[in-house]
């Protein structure tokens, strides 16, 4: 139990630590970011249920007004831009990158990772965060859209990485890898 | 730089972080619902006013505060000019201000572990559906107490990593922080268990 938590808080930190690396700002002011990598890690290693509680505590810390988030926001202060729609789809990103990664046991773990990160943290990601980000900001369905679709090829390149990343993690220290017992 | 609380004794820094959160949330409610740039325009005015307790040159540096916002005003404000809605750009433009500077007056004059407890406080009632609340708060404290931590261990390996080679330090610093990220939780493990036994 104290291992779950110390597990939780310590991949929060991290998604954290992430979003202090520099990024690159592109239209709409959507950054790409080593953070979404983080969230996909978290899934992927820590698996669904802690996954997406690592991240969930990462968005309470930015609830409570800490500036997390890369460029030193919160999530107040990206409540009315494009952003606030992917911060929150976060939680469900980890969950499906982790619930994916649990499953995909018939293939190599930096395969299954990687395509989990494509499901979870791309697939999920957007499904969830176009809309919410739509709403929040008052623009249509496709107009968000197609604001991101710059980001697919960056987040595929960062799926790709969360495989490899977690593959190398599970070979460094086995059984750190908790979606993967 | 986590908890940038600007030290000091105004009424607002003496009133309780709970209703100052609550207020947060009760002004990006607001601020959401309204679609006039007018009024927009006057909460932003009205919360910088509200930074007036904390002196005057704190008052009169918001704008400076707010100036780390400028390629999002400049993207939104481009973007919906190219659009044809100058009108809703400035609206989202204000909204966004608004929260910024709000969020940081919050954050300017609230301790972070009062932060917690009035979140914990939220929380309480759900102890009884079986809410771990107690575990959260924990958690909650626990991560913000080890980001310095990692920050200090990404800058290590980054500087370890520009010694030896000439390329930028990229993905391949992943694995290590995050194999540094779990070795630290192996030991927060360890000293919660000796601290108050297994769970």
């Amino acid at each position: 139990m104290e291992r779950n938590i110390a597990y939780i808080a310590l991949f929060a930190a991290l998604i954290s630590v992430l979003g202090f690396l520099p990024r690159i700002d592109l239209i709409a002011g959507v950054p790409i970011t080593f953070q979404s990598l983080g969230v996909m890690l978290a899934g992927a290693v820590l698996g669904a249920r802690k996954g997406a509680m690592a991240v969930l505590l990462f968005v309470a810390l930015l609830a409570l007004g800490l500036p997390l988030l890369s460029g030193g926001a919160n999530l107040w202060s990206v409540l009315y831009t494009p952003r606030i729609g992917y911060v929150l789809a976060f939680p469900v990103a980890a969950f499906v990158t982790g619930w994916l990664t649990e499953r995909l046991t018939m293939l190599p773990l930096a395969l299954a990772a990687g395509l989990a990160a494509v499901g979870g943290g791309m697939a999920a990601l957007y499904a969830i965060g176009i809309p919410v980000a739509a709403w929040l900001n008052d623009l249509t369905l496709s107009e968000t859209a197609t604001g991101a679709l710059a980001f697919v090829p960056g987040d595929l390149v960062k799926a790709v990485v969360t495989g490899l990343v977690t593959a190398q993690l599970a070979r460094m220290r086995p059984g750190v890898v908790m979606s993967r017992p | 730089m986590l908890t940038p609380t600007f030290p000091g004794d105004s009424p607002l820094h003496r009133l309780a972080a709970g209703v100052k959160l609550a207020a947060l949330a009760g002004l990006g409610i607001a601020v959401g619902a309204t679609a006039q740039p007018v009024l927009l325009g006057l909460a932003l005015v009205a919360v910088w006013l509200a930074y007036l307790p904390l002196g005057l040159t704190e008052a009169a540096g918001l704008p400076q505060r707010l100036w780390p916002l400028w390629p999002f005003v400049l993207v939104i404000g481009g973007w919906h000019l190219w659009r044809g809605t100058p009108e809703a750009g400035l609206i989202v433009i204000l909204r966004m201000l608004t929260m910024f500077a709000a969020a940081t007056l919050l954050l300017r004059t609230t301790r972070f572990d009062a932060l917690l407890a009035a979140f914990s406080g939220l929380l309480r009632p759900f102890d009884r559906l079986g809410l771990p609340v107690d575990r959260i708060a924990l958690a909650l404290a626990m991560t913000v107490r080890f980001i310095p931590v990692l920050a200090l261990r990404a800058e290590a390996l980054a500087t370890a990593w520009r010694a030896r080679a000439a390329r930028k330090p990229r993905h391949r610093l992943l694995a290590p922080l995050t194999l540094a990220a779990l070795d630290e939780a192996d030991r927060a493990a360890e000293a919660l268990r000796a601290r108050s036994g297994s769970v």
